[in-house]
């Protein structure tokens, strides 16, 4: 019977092992969000800036992240970091490494569109009324920047939550890596807990996303 | 005596709690050039929306050769067909060409020929100056040329009623003559029926039949053209013409 | 680095591309379809249909492609549906790109300013009409820039076909490495594959995009 196999969830400490492994992959979604929005400010604005060179760096650097996939991404910081380079960071660090670069690559390109994309004329009238450029950015651009960006911003945040998924290829005890063990040990006595044990957590990660995307949806909306 | 084309009654309408129209009525002649004047938030653009089915009203009937029009979207899509509009920002449609724009409407919405309808197009364009322009773009014309073409394409319908909001509003000085000399051309050689919205108080006292003077949703006034013009009844419409300096 | 070792992977790797070109290439074209029904379906407001596509559409774009591909292949199984990795990996990819595609495709549909959906009706248009010469071809190029985005998206999602042993670009890299526990050489070829995969894919779109926005707007 394959309701029988929901007792898999059930039994001993596995949902609470399988809500651990969650929180690890929440948490390492988190700090990358943090570090990455941080750099990829610094990174959008230096993009909107006249340097050619800093600009043309920062483009290559996205670019190098348009093209790599984010599980090849994972693998480089994995096998490189410590065999090339002799840093032994645990995984996690790894992933918060390859996640908050991979974040602020395309914050970076959401920053510098979003100032761009803010009118030429609120520049114009805001250097009209003296303000300095410091002051300009700070009351005029930011405040609009912020708000044109907000949705594409939370949009990258719920796929940096759909990407922990991948976490377990690099050995992190994350839910799916927890889930797979639990299986394996059921596998006797729950034939079908496979079914109900994936089925849960791709529950679990549509709550985590769901409420995020209607959000920016809904801003999306709004803004019409 | 003139058959009567349209007619409103007790027409209400509101934007969530807010009345925008109250208790609209008058009615239209065959050939009439009906001109609705007022400030700017009186209801004239929502009203002439409201003659298209754009908007609902919540209550009220709206008359069309003497029969109630029901307001639902099928009717509305045939009456469509009879009451042409024309809008302040053209909106000629983006990806078609200036004939294809003409076109659409009357082959693939009223099934006619289009051998036909072609011809009658090119000559319409002709009149408005605009032959060579057939296998252009929208963004090739200037502001002018593309509300001749959104002129045209309402036209090609073949309606009995156009309904021209502010039309030149969005127009250079410069190019706001031209179009006001097609609509007075519509109205004194073709005879048709009109319902226009402007700001042009000039073109207003030379086309007006009949003028309704409209503030906060409310018709103030509803006289001859000439008359309101040289003798407006009430304080406001003397105050707004005062006010518009034409 | 090691020349003769890459040169010596080079048939697997030129094997594992062309795999993973012909399964994004089936992955973009069903993703495609599917999101074009699921449009349609919800812009036209079918009873029901409408309902169930959201709810897909909901569900797909907010679920990993890993947990998808897990669920196919380790649990449909157990409910008596059996398919070999690589249809899973199809099924999958199609399920989570049909409804990105599906989102893109809404978006361009709703992207139409109201003037022109006016100017449409003021023409005697039926829903239908509008939808066919006002709304679908304005919207299919406003929604050109979403479409490129998946596309390059969907094509780095088939990477993660690796996690169920189908031998594309990121599987066979990561045999080699297993067998001859040699990274930097394995771990390069396969970013080379990918840039060679995408650049070109990156460059053709956004000259599309331009092209496909030019003849639709003009600017």
């Amino acid at each position: 019977m394959v309701h029988s196999g929901i007792n898999v969830l059930f039994e001993g400490s596995n949902f609470a092992r399988l809500m651990a492994g969650l929180w690890t992959s929440i948490w390492i979604a988190a700090i990358s969000l943090i570090i990455g929005l941080a750099i990829g400010i610094i990174f959008g604005i230096l993009r909107t800036l006249s340097n050619k060179f800093i600009r043309f760096i920062l483009r290559v650097y996205l670019e190098f992240f348009r093209i790599v996939p984010t599980i090849v991404l994972l693998y480089l910081v994995y096998y490189i970091l410590p065999r090339t380079f002799h840093v032994n960071w645990p995984a996690t660090w790894m992933a918060v490494l390859a996640f908050s670069l991979w974040v602020a690559a395309e914050f970076s390109d959401i920053v510098r569109g979003a100032i761009e994309s803010v009118p030429k004329s609120q520049r114009e009238s805001g250097l009209a009324l003296g303000l300095s450029k410091i002051q300009l950015f700070r009351y005029v651009l930011l405040p609009q920047v912020i708000k044109l960006e907000l949705p594409a911003t939370i949009n990258l945040a719920t796929r940096v939550i759909k990407t922990t998924s991948l976490l377990l290829v690099i050995s992190i005890m994350e839910v799916i890596n927890v889930a797979q063990q639990i299986i394996e040990a059921n596998n006797q006595q729950y034939p079908t807990g496979v079914f109900w044990v994936y089925g849960l957590i791709f529950i679990l990660y549509f709550v985590l996303d769901y409420p995020l995307s209607a959000w920016a949806k809904k801003l999306t909306n709004e803004r019409k | 005596m003139t058959e009567e084309i349209l007619k409103v009654e007790h027409l209400n309408k509101f934007y969530d709690e807010r009345q925008v129209l109250h208790n609209i009525n008058f009615s239209l002649k065959k050939g009439e050039v009906l001109t609705l004047l007022g400030p700017s938030g009186s209801g004239k653009s929502t009203l002439l929306r409201t003659l298209n089915g754009l908007e609902d009203y919540k209550n009220g009937s709206i008359y069309f050769h003497e029969k109630k029009i029901d307001p639902s979207p099928k009717e509305w899509q045939i009456l469509r067909q009879k009451i042409g509009m024309v809008f302040q920002s053209y909106d000629l449609f983006p990806n078609l060409t200036v004939i294809e724009n003409v076109l659409l409407a009357p082959v693939k919405v009223q099934k006619r020929d289009e051998n036909e309808v072609k011809e009658e197009a090119i000559k319409l364009l002709k009149q408005v100056g605009l032959e060579q322009y057939l296998n252009a773009y929208p963004r090739e014309l200037s502001g002018g040329q593309k509300q001749r073409v959104a002129i045209v394409r309402a036209l090609a319908m073949k309606p009995e009623i156009m309904l021209l909001d502010e039309i030149t509003a969005s127009l250079d000085p410069e190019m706001v003559r031209g179009i006001e000399e097609i609509v007075e051309l519509l109205s004194k050689r073709d005879h048709m029926t009109m319902i226009i919205v402007t700001h042009q108080m000039n073109f207003a006292s030379r086309i007006a039949d009949e003028v309704l003077f409209l503030e906060d949703g409310h018709i103030l006034e509803d006289t001859p053209g000439k008359e309101f013009f040289n003798h407006p009844q009430t304080q406001r419409a003397k105050d707004f013409l005062d006010s518009m300096d034409y | 680095m090691n020349w003769s070792i890459m040169q010596q992977a080079l048939p697997v790797f030129v094997h594992a591309f062309g795999l993973t070109i012909w399964l994004s290439l089936i992955g973009i074209i069903g993703s495609i379809i599917v999101g074009i029904i699921a449009s349609l379906t919800q812009y036209f407001k079918v009873p029901v249909l409408s309902q169930v596509m959201t709810a897909y559409v909901e569900l797909a774009r907010n679920t990993p492609l890993l947990i998808q591909l897990f669920f196919l292949y380790y649990a449909f199984p157990v409910i008596g549906i059996k398919m070999s990795a690589e249809v899973c990996g199809i099924i999958g990819l199609i399920f989570l790109g049909g409804a990105y595609m599906a989102e893109g495709f809404t978006g361009g549909f709703n992207g139409i300013s109201t003037s022109q959906i006016n100017s449409g009706k003021a023409l005697g248009m039926s829903r239908f009409q509008l939808a066919r010469y006002v709304v679908f071809p304005q919207g299919f190029a406003l929604s050109m820039p979403a479409l490129t985005a998946n596309i390059i998206f969907l094509i780095k999602e088939t990477s993660i076909f690796s996690v169920i042993a189908i031998p594309e670009l990121t599987n066979t890299a990561l045999d080699l490495t297993g067998m001859y526990y040699r990274s930097n050489e394995y771990l390069l070829m396969l970013v080379i594959a990918y840039a060679i995969i995408l650049i070109p894919v990156i460059l053709l779109l956004t000259w599309l995009e331009r092209r496909v926005r030019y003849g639709a707007f003009g600017n």
